[in-house]
């Protein structure tokens, strides 16, 4: 069993369509879910996403310019998901029950 | 032993992404984001890429998931979203297609382009962290000397997100009091 | 002196600056002898720069002094730029020389009346217009004084604004006038077009070397005469001047019997080379409109009774008699009688306005009567005016209205014959105004109760300050005819100045059955006028015939009800549609533009729902397309 578990090895190719995978899923929760933290949980989804894209192509070509992307999408990640949420309880400290569906106060 | 180790983060990593996607309850929903977190952290370290598998977890399980609970507690809107009802027409339908969309196009462009990637590389070398070309040596070099100013700048953004968000999220004087 | 030549409009303007800031620090009378020596000096300047032509050669009196250049716009260059030529100077010699004479008079006149340096104002800036008019090198500074003398008119013939009448005379004026400058403005634009310059120089050039086709130069000359018809009083456009009696008399006097009226003849004469290139049925068109306004206006003052309506209706005919004889080619004729018709026509005016103040404003010839004794100064010079006008010699309008008429003769017998019957008439309502004022029984105390008189009512002679005026004015309508004697080629002078301007379109009647038989023409004419006379004395003063005086005739044949007429009626209607279809048509288009583009955008409007995850959705569509192009991109 582990012998032919060793015969197949997984490509960067297999990483990557994971990555595609998981971005799509994050995609598709952006716009179905409505409370604003599970939002913002699904974009950190599509952000993983493109970490493992990277981190995937950057052992692929053996160049550690990749991981260097990662490190800076980490650290831009964390500062956005700090404004992020200070934003979501600004607002929605008086309603909790509020939905992205009820802000909708830039309607035309 | 890879397969086997792919096979197991992909299954967590995908569990987790369809658990945020799917669950009503915003705790559970950070849970399976955990999951997912720990199933592309255990990726990193399939590729080697060690010194992010941990800030991986230290930063984004640890620090970013925590503050999303912090959240959630704090607003209390721990109560269960009601899914079965869509509000706005064909949105559900419509998002299936664009997710599926992007996948797929993506996908078609990996697959397509396979051969232009060539064969996998040495990779980045699996050595011990003592040795001079750890990962995070190698890391470490090129940040600080390619990417100095983007290192720098990076802090610098850090602060003004954190003193923006005090600024913003604070509890302001009732009116009538000025600013 | 000819470089000062700028001085002569410039004094007036100055007069009117200097009012216009401390008209009412002067008051009366300074406000009126500032003006009145304004006008005195550019007199003096004129006839400086009159001896310093005559000073020079023929050839050499054509002097151009450029002020400033004014329009200087692409290929168009006009410069403000004064003329001095003997047309001009001629024109500025009478115009400045009665225009002080009547600022003298004036003083006395508007003696009392509270808007006193308002009037000096108004008659600096006429007086310096008019100069403009007259001394421009070209048709842009010539229309700058034309507008002006029109804007001048209507502000001195509404002066007494309170009064309804005069403030509608006024309008009147300047709306028919308008008429008349749409006309000289096409020709302009006309005469730019074809020759590519306003000068009068460069215009004429065009028109005497042969540059200028005749069809361009009949429109030209054609537009011209349309203007000269609003400014000059001709038929259809001379109902403004009967009502423009409403001003003072000095205006009356100054602008509608003198100077103002005139500048349509004047301007003819300007551009006779251009009459000359046209067609010939222009001139006929141009003789005929003349004679036709000259019967026409003669019927109608045989039965007004106003002292001066009958004035201005007289005034209307003897343009009609200078456009007779521009349309005949004789400008040495029409300009001689403009000048001696200033003369005496300036003369009757103020001997009437005179009449009017001893009479305490009463102008109905009706109530007056036996004012000779009362009245001598005023009367005899009246009498001269008279006898100039009736065509009696040797005054000066028998000499100027025997050049028409021979010249009309030679032209075109018909219209000799009307100019004929004309002169009849104008003899016979001459000596009708004279007798009803001068003669006769008194009539103005038999309705004074009614009239609200006060006191006595006697009248008097009027003060020196118009009595003066009077009398060199006399002086000038017996002794003008000197100008242009026809006795032999050599006493032409008025011919012999002017050649400069008007030698190459002046038609010679030389070697006509009329030049041969001129003694038997201008014995003619005497009779004709001497039988006039005799004929108003029969009827008015020894009362032998009934007195003919129809309604239809008082009326002016109701030409001003059937312009009311025409314009109220269709006129109106025609205009309605026009505003009607601004209204509609072009507001329309543009304010159904604004409404399309807001339903539009009220469509559009939908798009921003508001909702997040609909922003999301359409993001992803995007980011969709594009990956796709670029996948398709790389694959094909």
């Amino acid at each position: 069993m582990s012998a032919m578990l060793s015969v197949v090895q997984p490509t960067s190719t297999w990483y990557l369509v994971l990555s595609a995978v998981l971005f799509g899923i994050g995609t598709i929760g952006v716009m179905v879910r409505r409370n604003p933290l599970i939002m913002f949980m699904c974009i950190e989804l599509m952000l993983n996403a493109v970490n493992l894209s990277f981190v995937a192509l950057s052992s692929q070509i053996a160049n550690i310019d990749g991981q260097v992307a990662v490190f800076f999408v980490l650290v831009v990640a964390a500062a956005e998901v700090v404004v992020g949420l200070g934003i979501i309880v600004s607002i929605m400290r008086r309603r909790t029950t509020l939905t992205v569906d009820d802000m909708s106060g830039l309607k035309g | 032993m890879e397969l086997f180790v792919f096979v197991v983060a992909a299954a967590m990593v995908l569990a987790g992404a369809l658990g945020v996607v799917t669950r009503s309850n915003p705790v559970h929903a950070a849970m399976s984001l955990v999951l997912t977190l720990f199933g592309i952290a255990v990726m990193f370290v399939a590729h080697n890429a060690h010194f992010l598998a941990a800030v991986q977890v230290i930063v984004y399980a640890g620090a970013i998931v925590v503050l999303f609970l912090f959240v959630i507690m704090l607003l209390g809107v721990d109560k269960a979203e009601d899914l079965s009802v869509e509000p706005i027409t064909n949105q559900r339908p419509l998002a299936a297609i664009i997710g599926v969309g992007i996948s797929a196009i993506v996908i078609a462009a990996i697959v397509s382009s396979r051969a232009g990637l060539g064969a996998a590389g040495e990779g980045v070398n699996e050595t011990t962290v003592d040795s001079p070309d750890a990962n995070i040596r190698q890391l470490a070099r090129v940040i600080f000397s390619d990417n100095v100013f983007a290192f720098e700048i990076t802090s610098v953004l850090l602060l003004v997100a954190v003193v923006g968000t005090v600024v913003m999220a604070r509890k302001t004087k009732s009116v009538g009091t000025g600013k | 002196m000819l470089n000062l030549v700028w001085l002569i409009p410039a004094l007036p303007l100055a007069g009117f600056l200097l009012i216009f800031l401390f008209g009412r620090v002067l008051g009366e009378p300074r406000a009126g002898i500032l003006a009145t020596v304004m006008t005195a000096s550019s007199f003096l300047v004129v006839v400086g720069v009159y001896l310093d032509l005559l000073s020079r050669t023929a050839e050499e009196r054509h002097h151009v002094v450029t002020l400033f250049s004014w329009l200087p716009v692409g290929s168009l260059h006009i410069d403000m730029a004064l003329l001095a030529d003997p047309l001009s100077v001629t024109m500025a010699l009478f115009v400045t020389g009665i225009g002080s004479l009547i600022h003298l008079y004036a003083i006395g006149y508007m003696h009392g009346d509270p808007k006193f340096s308002k009037f000096f104002l108004y008659l600096n800036l006429f007086v310096f217009s008019m100069l403009m008019l007259v001394l421009g090198e070209n048709l842009l500074v010539t229309f700058l004084g034309w507008e002006g003398v029109g804007a001048c008119s209507y502000f001195l013939i509404s002066f007494w604004h309170t009064r309804d009448s005069a403030a509608t005379a006024g309008k009147k004026a300047f709306v028919t006038n308008r008429v008349g400058d749409w006309g000289m403005m096409v020709a302009m634009f006309l005469a730019f077009s074809s020759v590519g310059t306003l000068s009068y120089a460069g215009i004429n050039a065009a028109a005497e070397g042969g540059k200028l086709a005749a069809v361009t130069a009949t429109g030209i000359a054609m537009m011209l005469f349309v203007g000269a018809c609003g400014k000059s009083a001709q038929l259809p456009l001379y109902i403004w001047l009967p009502d423009a009696m409403e001003g003072p008399t000095p205006v009356s006097a100054l602008i509608h019997a003198a100077t103002m009226v005139t500048s349509g003849v004047f301007l003819l004469t300007r551009m006779s080379p251009v009459l000359h290139a046209s067609y010939p049925w222009l001139g006929d068109v141009i003789a005929t409109v003349g004679a036709l306004t000259a019967l026409f206006a003669a019927t109608i003052a045989v039965a007004q009774t106003d002292i001066k309506k009958v004035l201005a209706y007289s005034t209307v005919s003897q343009l009609g008699f200078m456009f007779l004889a521009i349309g005949s080619g004789a400008y040495a004729a029409a300009i001689f009688h403009m000048v001696t018709h200033a003369f005496f026509k300036a003369l009757l005016f103020l001997g009437s306005g005179s009449v009017i103040h001893g009479m305490h404003h009463e102008q109905d010839m009706r109530k007056m009567g036996a004012l000779r004794k009362l009245m001598p100064i005023t009367g005899f010079t009246f009498i001269i005016g008279w006898l100039a006008i009736a065509g009696i010699p040797p005054f000066a309008g028998f000499w100027s209205k025997d050049e028409i008429l021979l010249a009309a003769f030679a032209n075109n017998r018909l219209l000799w014959l009307i100019g004929v019957v004309t002169a009849l008439l104008t003899a016979y309502y001459m000596t009708r105004q004279v007798i009803m004022v001068f003669f006769g029984e008194a009539r103005w105390n038999d309705h004074a109760e009614e009239n609200g008189a006060h006191g006595d009512h006697t009248p008097h002679e009027s003060p020196w300050t118009m009595v003066a005026p009077l009398v060199v004015l006399a002086g000038l309508s017996i002794l003008g005819g000197a100008i242009q004697l026809p006795f032999s080629h050599s006493t032409k002078f008025l011919e012999h100045w002017l050649e400069p301007v008007i030698h190459h379109s002046e038609v010679s009647i030389a070697g006509s059955w009329a030049e041969s038989n001129k003694w038997l023409l201008l014995v003619v004419a005497v009779l004709i006028a001497v039988s006039g006379v005799v004929a108003s004395v029969a009827v008015y003063a020894k009362g032998k015939f009934k007195i003919i005086e129809p309604k239809i005739l008082a009326d002016a044949w109701r030409y001003d009800a059937a312009v009311s007429a025409i314009v109220g009626g269709p006129g109106r209607a025609a205009f309605g549609g026009v505003a009607a279809f601004d209204a509609k048509v072009v507001d329309g288009a543009v304010n159904g533009i604004g409404s399309e583009v807001r339903a539009a955008s009220g469509l559009l409007r939908k798009i921003q729902s508001g909702l997040v995850r609909s922003y999301a959705f359409v993001i992803g569509l995007g980011a969709v397309v594009l990956l796709a192009w670029f996948l398709l991109r790389g694959i094909l």
